[in-house]
C-alpha cells in the first residue's frame, strides 16, 4: 500500500512491459514464474475436461460430454473438414489441442486471480508456430515429395518465366519466414496488446480514486471501462484461438491439396 | 498487481525477443497436451461421433424399411380393392344379363299364351257360325215350306189378300225371329 500512495504521490508510471515478466514464485527458475506455472495448469485443465468428458462416449451424452463434443465437432467440422477435406481426420488431434491449448491460455486472461493472458509472453505462441510450422511442411513433403513441393513453391505453374524473378523470392519468404513470423505475432500481439489495455484501465483507475475527490469519479469510470473491456478482451482471446488453428488448418490444406 | 512493483528489473527484457525456457515449456507443454488428447480424447469423440452416425442412419434405414413394407401393404390393400370390385361388377353385369333373360323369356311366354287365346276364340267364333249357318239353313227350309203351304192353302184370290198372306207371313217371321 504504501508503494502505491508512493507511486500516486510521485505522478502516475504507465504500465509497460515492464507488467508482463514476473519474477519466481520461488527459488531462482523461470520454471517456477506465473506464465510457465499457468501453461501446466492449461495442460492439466485441458486434459482433464476433455478426456473425462470423452471418457464415456455414449450416443446419448451426459452434459460434461455434450460440452466437450460440442467444442471437438466445432473444430472437426468448421476448422477440419471444411477446410482440409476428406483427408482431415488425421490432422484432428493436433487441431484440437491447438485450439484448446490456446483457447484455454488465453481465456487465462479473463479468469479471476489468474488474469493473465499466458500467450502474451512470445516463447509460448512460438512454441506453438514450431509445430505449425513443421506439421505443414512435413506433410507437404509426405504428400507431394520434397523436390515437387519445393517445385510448387518456388516456380508457381502456369506463371511466365520472367514473373519468377519477383514471385520465387515472395513465395519463398511467404513459406518460410512470412507464415510462421505473423502466425507468432498475431497471437502474441493481440494479448500483448489486450492485457495492456486492461492494465491501462485499471492502473489509471487505481492511480485516480487514490488522488483527488473529483478525480475518483474517473477512476470508477475507468474501472468499469475495465470491465466492458475484459469482455471484449473474452472475444478477442475467443477470436486468436480460432484463427491461428484455422490458418493452421489452411496451410495444411494447402499441403494437402495437389494443386495451389 | 504485485507483479507491478516486483519487476526483474535487472533484466529489462524486450517482450518480442522470446525467452528459450518459455519456448521449450511451451514445447513441451503442447507436446504432453497433444499425447493425451490424441490418445484418450479424440479417439473416442471420434468412435462417439462415429455411433451416432449409425444410430441415427440404422434409424432411417429403420424408419425406410417400414416405409417399403407400408408401401407393399397399400398396394396390396389397393390390388385386393380392385379385385373385389372387379368381381363385384361381374356379378352385376351376370345379375342384370340372367334378369333381361327372364324377362325375355315371359316376354315370349305371355305372347304365345295370348296367341293361342286369340286362335282358340278365334276357332270358337267359327264354329259357332257354321252352326247358325246350318241351323239357318234348316229353319229357311222349313219357313219356306211353311210359307208354300200357305200360299197354297189360301186360294190366290185376289190382290188384297195375296199381300195380306206376305205380310203375315213376314209378321210371324219378325215374331219367330225374336
Amino acid at each position: 500500500m504504501s508503494v502505491l500512495l508512493e507511486g500516486a504521490e510521485g505522478g502516475f508510471t504507465p504500465p509497460s512491459s515492464a507488467d508482463f515478466e514476473f519474477a519466481p514464485i520461488w527459488g531462482n527458475s523461470i520454471l517456477a514464474t506465473k506464465p510457465v506455472l499457468m501453461v501446466g495448469l492449461s495442460v492439466i485443465i485441458v486434459a482433464t475436461f476433455f478426456i473425462i468428458s470423452a471418457r464415456k462416449a455414449a450416443i446419448v451424452p451426459s452434459r460434461i460430454q455434450f460440452l466437450g463434443e460440442g467444442i471437438y465437432g466445432f473444430v472437426r467440422k468448421s476448422l477440419g473438414e471444411e477446410v482440409i477435406g476428406p483427408e482431415f481426420h488425421r490432422f484432428m488431434p493436433f487441431l484440437f489441442t491447438v485450439f484448446t491449448f490456446i483457447l484455454t491460455n488465453n481465456w487465462f486472461g479473463f479468469i479471476p486471480f489468474l488474469q493473465f493472458p499466458t500467450m502474451s509472453h512470445i516463447g509460448f505462441p512460438l512454441s506453438i508456430t514450431i509445430f505449425t510450422y513443421l506439421v505443414y511442411h512435413y506433410t507437404a513433403v509426405k504428400h507431394q515429395g520434397f523436390i515437387p513441393y519445393m517445385k510448387h513453391v518456388l516456380f508457381m505453374p502456369g506463371v511466365p518465366k520472367p514473373v519468377y524473378v519477383i514471385l520465387t523470392p515472395i513465395e519463398f519468404a511467404t513459406y518460410f519466414i512470412v507464415r510462421p513470423l505473423t502466425l507468432t505475432m498475431r497471437l502474441f500481439a493481440n494479448m500483448f496488446a489486450g492485457h495492456l489495455l486492461l492494465l491501462v484501465f485499471i492502473l489509471g483507475g487505481e492511480h485516480l480514486i487514490m488522488s483527488g475527490a473529483l478525480l475518483k469519479v474517473f477512476g470508477v469510470g475507468s474501472f468499469a471501462m475495465s470491465i466492458v473491456l475484459s469482455f471484449f478482451e473474452f472475444g478477442v482471446q475467443a477470436l486468436q484461438a480460432y484463427i491461428f488453428t484455422l490458418l493452421t488448418s489452411l496451410y495444411i490444406a494447402g499441403s494437402v491439396a495437389d494443386e495451389h | 498487481m504485485n507483479s507491478r512493483y516486483v519487476v526483474l528489473a535487472a533484466e529489462g527484457h524486450s517482450p518480442v525477443i522470446p525467452q528459450t525456457a518459455e519456448i521449450i515449456v511451451g514445447l513441451i507443454a503442447f507436446s504432453i497436451l497433444f499425447i493425451l488428447l490424441r490418445k484418450f480424447a479424440v479417439p473416442k469423440f471420434e468412435a462417439a461421433y462415429q455411433a451416432r452416425t449409425e444410430a441415427i442412419q440404422g434409424g432411417m434405414e429403420k424408419a425406410e424399411k417400414a416405409q417399403r413394407e407400408a408401401e407393399a401393404a397399400l398396394a396390396n390393400y389397393k390390388a385386393q380393392l380392385a379385385e373385389a370390385r372387379g368381381e363385384a361388377q361381374k356379378l352385376r353385369d351376370e345379375a342384370r344379363a340372367e334378369g333381361a333373360a327372364i324377362i325375355e323369356q315371359m316376354r315370349n311366354t305371355a305372347q304365345d299364351e295370348a296367341n293361342r287365346i286369340t286362335a282358340s276364340a278365334r276357332a270358337a267364333i267359327e264354329a259357332e257360325r257354321q252352326q247358325a249357318l246350318n241351323s239357318l239353313t234348316q229353319e229357311v227350309g222349313t219357313i219356306a215350306t211353311n210359307l208354300a203351304s200357305k200360299i197354297v192353302g189360301e186360294a190366290l184370290d185376289d190382290q188384297a189378300r195375296q199381300s195380306r198372306v206376305v205380310e203375315r207371313f213376314l209378321a210371324d217371321l219378325e215374331a219367330g225371329k225374336k
